[in-house]
């Protein structure tokens, strides 16, 4: 569930950054990046996983499921947060600087 | 139990070796417009550049499944940070799974970060190649 969940936010992400030159310019790239990278390693797990239960591992508990959804959740959550500190960070637009300048002035 | 720590590891590796790839293709960049170059060869895309989507490819994987791990308790925010290394035989199951799925993943996103930016290069060339072929028709007609 958190593999399905982390996979939907890196296709969903990734449309956002194919489709606007403006989310590129807000740093889409690096929360494309983060989904995609998680989503690459948590398939390895899955895999594994796969490997030790067989066809066990398509009929989870559904407490397991829910537990996973809170966490893909949570996952995105995260990331979404990280991404929004770096914005601040970077500020491609200014606004960060502008505002702190007019509190100043 | 611990395999994030194998993509860990070779993020803290990559970023390093980014950083000092970045300072040497700067020289280099500059002496090349000391001595006069094309511009269209500062265009290309430098292996810093591509060696940094690898950087966030594994940051950003690491940094959430360091979440998962944490999630499930096989992390704590005080000394030894793994739960696994207070117990021998569970220190030994993280090391099994660090060489199985950890170098699995390190491995997988490596690859996949190769085929991107192989791909992504072979069409930077074929552009660069459509566009001598235009300038050389457009000097031919003149």
């Amino acid at each position: 569930m958190t593999l399905l969940i982390t996979i939907l936010a890196a296709v969903v992400t990734s449309c956002i950054w194919y489709s606007s030159a403006r989310a590129r310019r807000l740093k889409t790239g690096v929360l494309c990046s983060m989904f995609w990278g998680a989503s690459l390693m948590w398939l390895v797990d899955a895999v594994a996983e796969y490997i030790e239960l067989g066809a066990a591992y398509f009929t989870p508990a559904a407490q397991d499921m829910l537990n996973d959804a809170f966490l893909g959740f949570s996952v995105i959550v995260l990331a979404l947060t990280v991404w929004v500190v770096l914005l601040f960070v970077k500020d491609p637009d200014g606004v960060v600087r502008s505002a702190l300048h007019n509190q100043r002035s | 139990m611990a395999c994030f720590l194998v993509p860990t590891t070779e993020a803290i590796v990559t970023t390093i070796a980014t950083k000092i790839i970045e300072k040497k293709e700067k020289e280099a960049v500059s002496t090349e417009l000391e001595q006069g170059v094309e511009l269209s060869s500062l265009h290309r895309e430098r292996f810093s550049v591509k060696l940094n989507r690898l950087n966030h490819l594994l940051w950003g994987g690491s940094l959430l499944l360091a979440f998962e791990h944490f999630w499930h308790g096989e992390i704590q925010p005080f000394f030894p940070f793994l739960t696994a290394a207070g117990n021998p035989a569970d220190w030994a199951e993280a090391l099994h799974e660090m060489s199985t799925v950890g170098v699995g993943m390190a491995v997988l996103v490596t690859c996949v970060w190769g085929v991107h930016t192989w791909v992504l290069d072979r069409i930077a060339q074929r552009e660069g190649m459509a566009q001598h072929e235009e300038q050389a028709r457009r000097a031919i007609r003149k």
